[in-house]
Parts: C-alpha cells; structure tokens; sequence
C-alpha cells in the first residue's frame, strides 16, 4: 500500500471547499426570484443550448451553476427521480423539499468520499398556489441546503448578487419588471451591460396548466428589456 | 436505447427511456397466467377512430366499457392527449390500456426533458410500437390492446396518424382509421363521408356521425346520451397543439346530425 500523509481533516475540507469555490467562480451566476405570477430564473448564458436552467416536474425547476457536466448530471437525475416517484405513487407526491434532501445527500457524499467535490451550486425552485407556498432551495457542492425567500443568486458572485437585489426588490413584481430587475442585478455585479441574446431565462408560472415551466425567448427578454 | 458502456463500465451518454429506468428500478415481470380464467371478466372499451382534416388530425371514441355481457362504465375516456402535440386513443382491455398510456405520456415527458426536446412523431409512433410489442405475452392471454395514434408532425407541419396491431406492428394511414369491436361500422361511414382538405366543424360531423352508427350496430359501443350528456370524447390536433374538445361542441355536431337524419 501506497504511504499516505497524514493530513488532518479540517485542512482536507477546507482545500476541497476551495477547489470547489474556485471553480463555481469561474462560471456565471444565475437568479431566481418571485414575481407576482410564480417564480423567475434568469442567467447570462451565451449558449442558446447547453441550458443552466431547466424543468424537472410539474411544478419545479432546476438551476446549476459551475461545471456543466456535474450539474447536468444532478439535473438528469432529478428528473429520474421526480418521474419515478410521480408514476410510483402520484403526480402531486413530487415536491421540491425531497428533490432538494436528494441532492443534499448525494452532493455530500460525493463531497466527503470522492477524489473531488462537484464544482456546482444548485438551486431547486417550486411554484405554489399562493405566492406564500412558494418554495426555493439552494443546495451547495458540500450538500448544506438553505431555504431562500424572495430572490436569491447562485455562483461565484452570489452575495454581491444578493446584496443588489436585497436593495431594489420588491413583492409584487410582474414579470417584465422582474426581468429586468434580474438582468440588472447580473450586470451591476459583471459590472457590465447583459445584452437579452446573452441570457437564458425562464419562469414557473402559476396561471400555466400542469406543467408551470416556460422559456422565455430572447426576444421576449428583449421586448421586457425595452 | 441501452446506453453504451464505456471503458471503466460508465454508460455513454444519458438515458432518455422512463421505460428502461422504470424497469431497473422494479421486478414486477408480469406474472404469466395462460388465459385469463373465466370468472376474470377485464373491462373492454371498443370503438375508437382518427381521420385527418385540413389543419391536422382528430382522434374520438365512444364511453362505453364492457366486461363480457355487463356494461362495466358509460363514461371511461379512451382518448388521451400523450404530449403537446400528440394523442392516443385504446380499444381492448381498459386495464392494460391506460397503464400502457400513462407510461407511454411519461415516457415522452422524460424524453423530452432529458433530453430538451421532443421526440419526432415518426420517433413516438415507434416508441409505442415498442410498448405494445412487449405487451405482447398479455395479449396471448386475452388482454389484447389495439392503440390509435395521431399528431402534428412538427417537422412537416402535417397532421398523421398512426394504427398498430396486437403484435406492435405499425401502419400509417393516409386519411382516416377506427378499430375496436364496432370499428367496422365507423370505418364504413368515415369511407363515405371523408374527403380530403374537411373543415373542422364537417370532420367533427363526421366522427360523431361514424362513432353512432358504431353504436347502433355494436352492442359493445355505446352511443351519445343526451340525456345524460354523455358524448364521445374527441381530441383535435393540430399545429397550435393538442386540445379535448368541449362537450358543447362534440353536442353541436350530434345535433346537427341528428336534425339533418330526421
């Protein structure tokens, strides 16, 4: 057997949390926040195809940041898992909380027991009835969960993200104003402009039929962007 | 559709089949039964037809369910929308039919999310044949599930439509299709009746007017009941996708049919 250094656990996760931390940072961040008709996601993406945000249920959706092949990988088996359980048992049985406590699990253990941690941040979003069952789950590559509010962004520049918009949100918000909120609120951060065919948005939306997730074009982003 | 293997037994690629993850995750192998015995009556439903018209395709079906000489239901649906753009309709054994459909509408779903976007409809129609041909061994012990299946191919922009037999083989039709017990009947009526280019309002007639005289020479199919408001059920798609047409409209075809007969 290989001599293997003693190296003491809270320097092995400290490094693994860097390593972590330094490739989410890497990427783009996206945000999330409540409208008055559901909820909005919104990235700057310049791939009109290799989506960062994407729908997993009736009433939930995905959002990853970070490297694209590890959150692709948690985003497909969200959706085993959520068409699994919908089948099994019944469609209003999936709901984000358990989706959520999946990828918690699963992003520790992969955290703690694989050669490297995922360089990933997720967010799992739900539209309820009422704006107050909304529910929004940000889950970290080390598997900690937070149950967020209101607004919320992912990535390498989340709290500058977050602190932007703890300045201008406001409940209520239809959706034209909440994207551009949203777009604001990445380019104050980028400390740039984020043109409409460089972002990727979409939205849960309540008043839709059984399946409440909607892409929004570029040209609808550009038209609420004025 | 079984992902490739690469080097280190990682699968190539993601798996966009429910069918196959639903298969690794459950052991329940149907049970082989030979016939089913006698006393075991499973509920049939019977005539089911599509035709095609100017703006895409409408599929319809009688609500009547039997179980050998019983009428086991008056208003089971046998039209089902299996996506946005696409929709199926059952003859043969109810029980089997409407799992067959629910995995079927889960199977396009998780495709379409996994993979990001929708199957074709040449790719759907050949799922289904699939589906049908391992329910195969089912059929051999009586519980036979004979689908319609019709769409808007997004790619063509046209409407198609699609009929398969016990076994999973699969046809396409030019112009229109009916199957289940009173099948013979509304395919009669639907040759005299249908034209190539039919507005929506006159091929709705048409459906309504095949689907009765289903009804009046099959015991198994049952016919509108005014006076119960029960008409079939019809689903009309097109390029603007899928929609159940309303019990108003399907009664405006009946009636006028009716006022027209008298």
């Amino acid at each position: 057997m290989a001599f293997q250094p003693y190296v003491p656990p809270e320097q092995l996760m400290k490094d693994r949390s860097e390593y972590a931390r330094k490739g989410i940072g890497r990427g783009k961040s996206v945000v999330a926040l409540e409208y008055a008709d559901g909820i909005l996601f919104l990235a700057e993406n310049p791939s009109a195809t290799l989506h960062k945000i994407s729908e997993i249920y009736d009433r939930i959706a995905f959002a990853g940041v970070g490297k694209y092949s590890e959150f692709e990988d948690l985003r497909i088996a969200g959706i085993r898992l959520a068409d699994l359980r919908g089948f099994s048992y019944g469609r209003e049985d999936v709901n984000a909380k358990t989706l959520a406590n999946a990828y918690s699990q699963a992003l520790s253990g992969i955290f703690t027991q694989q050669m490297k941690p995922y360089e990933v941040e997720i967010l799992v979003g739900q539209v309820g009835d009422t704006p107050g069952e909304n529910e929004l789950y940000h889950v970290l590559f080390d598997g900690s969960v937070t149950d967020e509010q209101r607004f919320v962004g992912i990535g390498g520049k989340y709290d500058e993200l977050t602190r932007h918009l703890k300045d201008t949100y406001e409940e209520g918000w239809d959706l034209p104003t909440a994207v551009r909120a949203a777009v604001a609120a990445l380019a104050a951060t980028e400390e740039r402009d984020v043109p409409a065919d460089q972002t990727e948005a979409a939205v849960l939306d309540r008043g839709r039929g059984r399946r409440k997730f909607l892409r929004l074009t570029d040209d609808q982003v550009a038209s609420f962007l004025g | 559709m079984t992902d490739l293997p690469l080097p280190g037994g990682r699968q190539f690629g993601a798996g966009a089949s429910f069918i196959e993850l639903l298969a690794q995750s459950t052991d329940s192998a149907p049970a082989v039964i030979g016939r089913l015995p006698e006393g075991v009556a499973a509920p049939h439903g019977t005539t089911v037809l599509s035709l095609k018209f100017a703006d895409g395709v409408i599929i319809a079906g009688d609500r009547r369910a039997t179980e050998g000489y019983s009428i086991a239901d008056e208003k089971i649906e046998k039209v089902f929308p299996a996506d946005e753009y696409s929709a199926i309709a059952i003859a043969g054994a109810a029980g089997q039919a409407t799992e067959i459909v629910k995995l079927f509408q889960t199977e396009l779903e998780h495709y379409e999310k996994v993979q990001g976007d929708r199957l074709s409809l040449e790719g759907k129609a050949n799922r289904l044949a699939q589906m049908i041909r391992q329910n195969f061994p089912m059929a051999l012990q009586g519980l036979v599930v004979v689908p319609l299946f019709g769409g808007f191919d997004e790619r063509r922009q046209e409407g198609r439509l699609f009929r398969y037999d016990a076994t999973g083989g699969r046809w396409e039709e030019e112009n229109f299709h009916a199957t289940g017990s009173g099948g013979r009947v509304a395919k009669g009526t639907l040759k005299k009746r249908w034209r190539p280019g039919l507005s929506r309002a006159v091929a709705m007639q048409a459906a309504v007017e095949a689907l009765r005289d289903a009804s009046e020479e099959d015991a198994a199919t049952g016919g509108p009941d005014p006076v119960r408001g029960i008409y079939p059920k019809v689903v009309v798609i097109t390029s603007g996708g899928c929609e159940d047409v309303p019990d108003a409209e399907v009664k405006a075809a009946y009636d006028e049919l009716m006022a027209g007969s008298s």
